[in-house]
This record gives structure tokens, sequence and C-alpha cells, in this order.
């Protein structure tokens, strides 16, 4: 789950270091701070954008510590950013390990098979595979439709994506 | 309007006879009174300073295959005003089109083209050759046939921004996989049948190999977006060993599948891909749809036949009648 967490710091040194540490006590996976210096607030302060990648318990802990050390929160939204799209993949899908394929998509941690219906008209016969897959956000996408492209390449299976993802 | 035809088959000899047929119609309705004056197939020539009659043309290559004696006439040779190009397109080098066509751009006479070879494969002379020289060229018959793709987007959306194009470009494509999801057929059935059927070629590769597509991007890409690209830029597709079943597949989702020929960025793709079925794009059969998403107009798409002789004579001649706007031949 991503969160994303609006603070407001104070502007005296060895704030953003102070209001990390909230982070990292709990090993929080940290994928961007952004520090809007230039923005700053009328009464001073200097807004700060921290997003993470975080469990619902993680959180209120990250929340509560912040507190502690008398770090403004503003705001924490969860982005439900998870996007679910299809894929249909032709060629000797099952001979070139369908389990493997499914496996490569789901260790990237961006993505997970959430569906799979398969068509096999006959031995020898290529075969047709359809994937729902539910992935994090737009970047998870296409990264997610890169992969299925490569693996595609390496089994010789066809590609067939939706038109605007 | 004094006319250079070169290239004779199905679709030069339609530009003549409509020509012939709508004579004083053109006259009346826009002051448009063309002449042939030489014309030419792969073996012969026919020239006459004050226009050659259609009709013996026509009769002429129907019984004996050609339209005159022999080739000696070089453009250099000819009082022409108009170059119209219908020779077969060629992807190694674009030729005899590319030369004509330049030939004629160096002349300072215009060209109205419907061979895609030449655009694709040398835009950016043609474009510096027809500026500096004062020649207009035309070719919105190159891509999607009748349907006014070129025109719409150079004059009526002109003074937008177009951001993406996306469109199913090539008839013979769309014919197979209309076919294959409305009977749950085999490909290679529904290509012999499209081939008895006269709608795919008895060498498909051009069309369903995603190559036709790929060069009307180019020519889109290049033309409405100032892109400079080649045919290599563009990341191709085909429908080849597309399953029934994978048309079956994307039918359960209410998708079909639809060779797409997309413009995004600076990508240039084509490829299978699932729509929803009710999209504007679905279209069927062999028809064509090309979408322009623009910053001021928003999106427009517009849909028609995209091959056929009568469909491409439709665009050469409106490309014409638009030079003779601007030029004012007698
Ligand atoms: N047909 C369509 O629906 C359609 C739609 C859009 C665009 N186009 C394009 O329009 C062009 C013409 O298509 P088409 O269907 O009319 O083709 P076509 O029937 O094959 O006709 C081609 C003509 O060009 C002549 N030719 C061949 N080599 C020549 C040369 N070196 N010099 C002069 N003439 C030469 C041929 O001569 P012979 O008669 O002696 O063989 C024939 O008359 C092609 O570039 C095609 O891609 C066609």
């Amino acid at each position: 789950m991503i969160n994303t967490l609006n603070l407001e710091l104070k502007d005296i040194p060895g704030q953003l270091e102070k209001a990390l540490g909230g982070f990292s006590k709990h090993d929080a996976n940290i994928l961007s701070v952004v520090h809007h210096r230039e923005d700053k607030t009328p009464r001073g302060t200097v807004p700060v954008e921290v997003k993470v990648d975080v469990g619902e318990v993680v959180i209120e802990k990250i929340i509560e510590d912040l507190r502690s050390r008398d770090v403004e929160i503003v705001k924490v939204g969860e982005e439900n950013l998870s996007r679910s799209f299809m894929v249909i993949l032709i060629g000797h899908v099952v001979h070139s390990d369908i389990r493997d394929t499914i496996n490569k998509i789901d260790d990237t941690g961006l993505a997970e098979v959430k569906d799979l219906s398969l068509k096999m008209p006959g031995i020898n016969k290529e075969s047709t595979a359809r994937l729902f897959i539910k992935a994090d956000g737009e970047s998870g996408v296409k990264k997610t439709i890169n992969l299925i492209k490569d693996i595609a390449k390496e089994k010789e299976l066809k590609v067939i994506t939706e038109m605007d993802v | 309007m004094k006319i250079a035809l070169l290239g004779f088959g199905t679709v030069g000899q339609k530009v003549a006879k409509i020509l012939e047929s709508r004579k004083n119609f053109y006259e009346n309705k826009y002051g448009f009174s063309p002449e042939i004056v030489l014309v030419e197939d792969s073996n012969s020539q026919g020239y006459h300073t004050n226009g050659l009659n259609p009709k013996k043309l026509l009769e002429r290559k129907e019984e004996k295959g050609d339209v005159g004696s022999g080739r000696k006439l070089d453009l250099n040779d000819v009082e022409f005003d108009v170059l119209v190009e219908c020779t077969p397109t060629n992807l190694e080098d674009g030729e005899p089109g590319l030369s004509n066509i330049l030939q004629s751009l160096e002349l300072g006479r215009d060209v109205v083209t419907s061979n895609k070879g030449p655009l694709a494969i040398a835009w950016e002379e043609l474009k510096q050759t027809s500026s500096k020289n004062d020649s207009i060229l035309r070719y919105e018959a190159t891509v999607g046939g009748a349907m006014p793709t070129i025109n719409l987007a150079k004059d009526s959306l002109a003074g937008n921004k177009i951001k993406q194009i996306r469109g199913i470009l090539n008839g013979t494509c769309n014919y197979i996989l209309s076919r294959m999801r409305g009977g749950g057929l085999p490909y290679d059935h529904v290509l012999s049948e499209a081939q008895d059927l006269g709608i795919a070629e008895a060498d498909p590769s051009y069309d369903v190999e995603g190559i036709d597509t790929a060069l009307k991007i180019v020519i889109l890409a290049n033309s409405l977006l100032d892109f400079n690209v080649k045919y290599s830029d563009v990341d191709v597709t085909g429908i080849t060993g597309i399953t029934s079943e994978a048309l079956d597949l994307a039918n359960e989702e209410n998708r079909v599948i639809k060779l797409i020929g997309k413009v995004n960025g600076d990508k240039l793709e084509v490829g299978p891909k699932m729509i929803p079925k009710n999209h504007p794009l679905a279209v069927k059969g062999t028809l064509n749809v090309a979408s322009l998403k623009t910053d001021l107009a928003g999106e427009i798409t517009i849909t028609g036949k995209g091959a056929g002789a009568s469909e491409t004579a439709s665009s050469i001649i409106s490309d014409l009648i638009s030079i003779n706007r601007v030029r004012n031949f007698r």
C-alpha cells in the first residue's frame, strides 16, 4: 500500500533528519521525499511530501512516532493506484511453462496475476491464454507490460495488450 | 489544368474515367477543367498537348494492354501543370514514384499522389523540394483511402496541436479480424476467403504483417506532427498467428482485437490491441477509422472506406480541385 504523508517542518537545520528518523525506525520503504523549500507556508514552515510503501499497522506506528517527535502532520493519504489490465498470450503458452511466466510477473512485487483463462484447441496446436493482472500504478503497469513483452520474446509468444495501457 | 498521369492501373484508370464523365459538373461547379496530356504505364506512353481522349485511352488499355507506343518522353519535355502519381508502392527505394515526384516538384509543378512509398522513404527531401520550388504536394489518397484524414487535420483542424493519432488503417486486416470474431473462424480460412473476394492480395504479407499500416503511420506522424521518422522507427507487429481463441477470450470480456496504428508521444507503434466493443475505433469489415486527439477541438474520429478505386480517386480529385483553387488553372 502506498501512502503519502504531507508534513510541515520548522525551517531550522536537522528537521528533515528528525522526521525521516520516524520512518526508518519502522523499516518503512520510502519511495520519495519532496522538500518544497521554495513554497514556505505563511507560518514559515517548509512543506515536505513523503511517499512510503508500508502496511496499515506500520503507518499508524509511524504517525505516532512522528507526533512524539513534534513533527506536524498535515495529511495522510492512501493512494489506491492499483490498476487491473488484461493481456492475451498466443503460442506454446503451456509448453513454455505458464507457471514460470506467472511467477516472473508476481516476483516483481509490482504486479500480481489474478486470473488465468486458457484455451487449448489440440495437441501440438498453439494455445491462447488471457491473464488478468493487478499492478501498482501507471509505472507498475508499464514495467509489467515491458516484462511480459520480454518474456514473450524469449518464449516466442505473441502478445496482445489493451490499446490504452 | 494539364495533368500528367503516371500509373494507369486500378486507381489511375478510375481517375481518368471520373474526370471524363464529370467534365461538365466539375467545370460548372468548381471552374475545374482538367486535361490529361500525358499518361504512362509500365511500358508505354501516350501524349497530346491539347489533351488525350480518356475514353479511347481506357479502351486501348483494355484491348491492347498499353496506352501508346513506346516511352520516349521525359517529364522535362512535356508541358503540364500537375503530376498525378499512381505507380505501385515500392518500399525499397520508392521508385519510380520518388523520381517522378521529385522531378516534377523541381520543375515547379504541383503533385498529387496515392503512392505511399516515396512519402514514407523520403519525407524531408520531398518537403524541402516542394517548399524550395513553391510547388504543392498533396497526398490525401495515401492514408485511409476516401477518409479525409490529412486534409481534415491540415485545413479543418488548423490552429490545433495534434497530440495523438490512433487508427485502423488497413481494410484487409480489419476484414480478417472482423470475420474471425463473427464466425469463430480460423485465420487461414478467413485469409483465403479474403483473397477470393479480392480483399487480400495473393501475397498478403504487406497488409497482414502491418507494413502498410506502419507506412501510413509514418506519413501521418511526419505530415501532421512534424516528425522526421522512417518505417524503421515504427515498432511493428502484424496479425499473423492470431487465433480465433484469442478473439473469443477478448469477446468474453466485451473486447475486440484490432490492428491499431498509433502515434503517441514520440512512440510509433503498430500491433494487435484489445479495445472495448463499443469503442469508436471498433469498426467492422473493411472499414478504416482514425482518431485525432487535439488540444483545442478534443478528439475527432472519422471512419470510411480505406481503399478501392473510386474511394482513392475521390481523394485524388479532391486534392486536384484544392490545387486548382490556389492556382486558378484554365
Ligand atoms: N487500389 C487502391 O485501393 C489504393 C488505395 C490507396 C493507395 N493506392 C496506391 O496507389 C498506387 C496505384 O495503385 P493501383 O491499385 O492503381 O495499382 P495497379 O493497379 O497495380 O497500377 C499500377 C500502375 O502503375 C504502372 N506502372 C508500373 N511501373 C511503372 C513505371 N515504372 N512507370 C510508369 N507506370 C508504371 C502499371 O503499369 P501496367 O498497367 O503496365 O502494369 C499500372 O498501370 C499504389 O501506389 C497504391 O499503393 C491504391
